[in-house]
């Protein structure tokens, strides 16, 4: 691993308790089940994957809204989350995570000034002045007229509110920024000036981003890195350019194939996984994919750790063969 | 062939505490025996009002309706006399959320053969009593579809909860109830937002192939480009309640006229491109701009656009309502 990683996750689990009646456990869900990952600082990581296979358990452990079950996650060179690991006060502010819709957690009854000015109360010492400062170079940065600061929540459009919740992540100085499905729901011409503004407030601020989302064309296009995700585990990780152009593992491979592309052959004619992922309380031994693989053999009975040649790697026995396929998603 | 379904001119509103939102104003759509068209607009430019405009299930004490005419298979679905018996047997609907259109508390089989005691295609008009031997006909055709929606195990699966099934099955659930009453028209409203890409192109693959071996019309509303790529045979575009295109798909995605499908197009994240979206926002239906809804964020716009509303004309199934039409492809 390059030292200069910003971010790492070695082995890192987080496993939640299935309970039945009277609060009994009877089973693990295994959100996360073994990620090792490593973000180089400037960076934008994407992680795609479908519902459910743990882009936000992953996201959400790494910030220390959940304490890993097992292995640990290092920041800037330093450990800062293991099992009964206290978490460093200082490392709040420089490692924020954005959900879904930052601008929901607006408080309605305050103007935006006083919800731009608490997140600055409580993690700095600035004197009133310097705050007001700081929020109004901010705020001009995610394109809002200072004069908005006086308006509640109401009276904003939805893609403002956004702006307005980004805005009072960045006023912390963070380093880290995770982007938890940062343009899910959005229209199309909204989304595009959200992304440009993540690639102008990144190059402003020397941020580095995980980005998580399950829009292939947005990651494709925001992201120089890329890992697939599969119940609970990194199945595929690779520049974005060659994850898109060559996938390894069936599973990315399926997952590209099913995207529709514009000017492309009509993939619902010849798409074929079937089924679901199943349930992460109920992992197949072995192969995670095993149960939906066309390539599945006697080999996959096993379960296959990331196997790379240069930065690209994939979990799976069998991608030289698979690799070699023609792709439904083959690029126009 | 003569239409099965045709909008003319419609506008309409609702009275609000606020004052009249004037939602639709002069659509213009047709859907033919057989033909999947695609509805595409960004949120709120009133597609699924349009739908309930076509159902005859908006709110009557709220709604005004002032210009304009919806025949559905020859019914008159704005004047109410013929509607009831057209709807749910002609016309049937596929809703946005399946989840909020099932009843938690009783299992889908109930639900199921609830509906198919009215709505079943071997009902007589009029006839309340349902014999033993149509509800076994009806039973056997719930099973059929229920298969040629790719569901396993049906029977099984009508002994379950709504809540025991994934997002993906649900929808698979609404696609066979719309497809049951052997309807020529469904009506579908975002089927596939909430649901994963491989769960998508699956459910799209099933409609499209269900929809062209039966001969049944769709009109399949959707904000995803990608999906209307993939299923539709037309596609009509609405902005803030006025149609602005209709086009025969491969024309609209290459050689679109009117310049806010271009630049809904040019939104689209791509490799290689930054896309910058489309400046402004959509107008409020409470205080709409005059003439083309379109012109106060539209880089053509001129004197004409702001007094006189463009109407629709084109030539040979291509329509756009535009005074200043764009020539030529669209750049890639
Ligand atoms: N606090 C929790 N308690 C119990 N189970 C949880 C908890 N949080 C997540 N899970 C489960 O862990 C699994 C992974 O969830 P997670 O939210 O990380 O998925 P995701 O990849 O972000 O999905 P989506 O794309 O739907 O957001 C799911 O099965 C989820 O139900
Ligand atoms: N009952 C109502 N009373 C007042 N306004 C309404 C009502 N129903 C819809 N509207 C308004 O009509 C407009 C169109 O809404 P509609 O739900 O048809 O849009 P849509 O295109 O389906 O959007 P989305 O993609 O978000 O589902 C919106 O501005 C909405 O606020
Ligand atoms: S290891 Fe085997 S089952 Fe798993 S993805 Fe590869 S070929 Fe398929
Ligand atoms: S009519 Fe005028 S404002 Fe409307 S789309 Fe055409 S050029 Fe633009
Ligand atoms: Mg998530
Ligand atoms: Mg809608």
């Amino acid at each position: 691993m390059p030292d200069a990683a910003l971010l790492e996750t070695r082995g890192l689990k987080r496993h939640f308790a299935v309970r039945g009646l009277l609060n009994r456990r009877i089973g693990t869900l295994r959100a996360l089940d073994g990620v090792d990952l490593a973000v180089e600082a400037g960076e934008v990581l994407g992680i795609v994957g479908e519902s459910g296979c743990g882009k936000s358990t992953l996201g959400k452990t790494i910030m220390g809204i959940h304490q890993p079950t097992e292995g640990e996650v290092r920041f800037a060179g330093v450990r800062v989350a293991a099992p009964g690991h206290p978490r460093p006060k200082s490392l709040r502010a420089r490692l924020q995570y954005v959900y879904q819709d930052p601008g929901a957690s607006l408080d309605p009854s305050w103007t935006l000034r006083r919800s731009m000015h608490e997140p600055l109360v409580i993690h700095t010492d600035l004197s009133r002045g310097q705050r007001e400062e700081r929020i109004r170079e901010i705020i001009a940065a995610v394109g809002l007229p200072v004069t908005h600061l006086d308006l509640y929540p109401h009276e904003i459009s939805g893609g403002q509110q956004r702006r307005i919740g980004l805005a009072r992540i960045l006023c912390l100085g963070p380093r880290l920024v995770i982007l938890d499905e940062p343009t899910s729901g959005l229209d199309v011409s909204v989304q595009a000036a959200v992304l440009a503004l993540f690639r102008e407030l990144r190059e402003r601020f020397g941020l580095t981003y995980l980005f998580i989302s399950h829009d292939l064309a947005v990651v494709r296009s925001m992201c120089d890195r890329v890992a697939v995700m599969y119940l609970g585990r990194v199945v595929e990780i690779a520049p974005a350019a060659e994850l898109f152009a060559a996938p390894r593992h069936p599973y990315t491979r399926a997952l590209l194939a099913a995207a529709p592309r514009i000017g492309g052959p009509r993939v619902t004619e010849n798409f074929t996984l079937q089924g679901e992922p199943p349930d992460p309380s109920e992992i197949p031994a072995g192969c995670r994919f095993r149960g939906r693989c066309p390539l599945a053999a006697p080999v996959c009975a096993e379960e296959p750790a990331l196997d790379f040649t240069g930065p690209h790697g994939a979990a799976c026995w069998r991608w030289r063969e698979a690799a070699r396929l023609p792709s439904a998603a083959s690029s126009s | 062939m003569a239409e099965i379904l045709a909008v003319r001119d419609l506008a309409l509103g609702f009275h609000t505490e606020t004052g009249q939102a004037r939602v639709l104003d002069g659509v213009n759509l047709t859907v033919r025996p057989g033909e999947i068209v695609g509805l595409v607009g960004e949120s709120g430019c009133g597609k699924t009002t349009l739908a309930g405009a076509i159902l005859g299930t908006l709110p009557k004490s709220i709604t005004w309706v002032s210009h304009g005419s919806v025949s559905l298979a020859g019914a008159d679905m704005l004047a109410g006399n013929g509607a009831e018996e057209v709807r749910g047997r002609a016309v049937t609907f596929i809703p946005q959320d399946p989840f909020a259109s099932f009843n938690p508390l009783f299992r889908i089989g109930t639900q199921v053969m609830d509906l198919m005691r009215w709505k079943s295609p071997r009902r007589r008009p009029g006839r309340r009593f349902y014999s033993l031997a149509r509800r076994r006909a009806d039973r056997d055709a719930v099973i059929a579809m229920l298969e040629a929606v790719q569901l396993p195990q049906p029977a099984r699966l009508l002994q379950k909860y709504p809540h025991e099934l994934s997002g993906g099955q649900r929808q698979r659930v609404m696609i066979a109830l719309a497809l049951l009453p052997e309807p020529r028209l469904v009506i579908a409203d975002e089927p596939t937002t909430a649901l994963d890409v491989t769960v998508q192109a699956q459910i799209l693959g099933v409609l499209r192939r269900l929809a062209v071996e039966r001969g049944v019309a769709v009109l399949f509303t959707t904000h995803d480009l990608g999906a209307a790529w993939e299923i539709c045979d037309r596609i009509v575009v609405m902005y803030a309640g006025q149609t602005a295109e209709i086009a025969p798909r491969e024309e609209f995605f290459t050689a679109p006229r009117h310049p806010y499908t271009r630049l809904l197009l040019r939104s689209l994240p791509e490799e290689g491109r930054h896309p910058v979206g489309i400046p402004g926002n959509v107008p409020s239906p409470l205080a709409p701009p005059p003439a083309c809804r379109f012109h106060p964020r539209c880089p053509r716009a001129t004197g004409i656009c702001r007094s006189q509303r463009p109407v629709l004309g084109g030539a040979s199934g291509h329509l756009y309502a535009c005074h200043h039409p764009e020539e030529g492809l669209l750049d890639a």
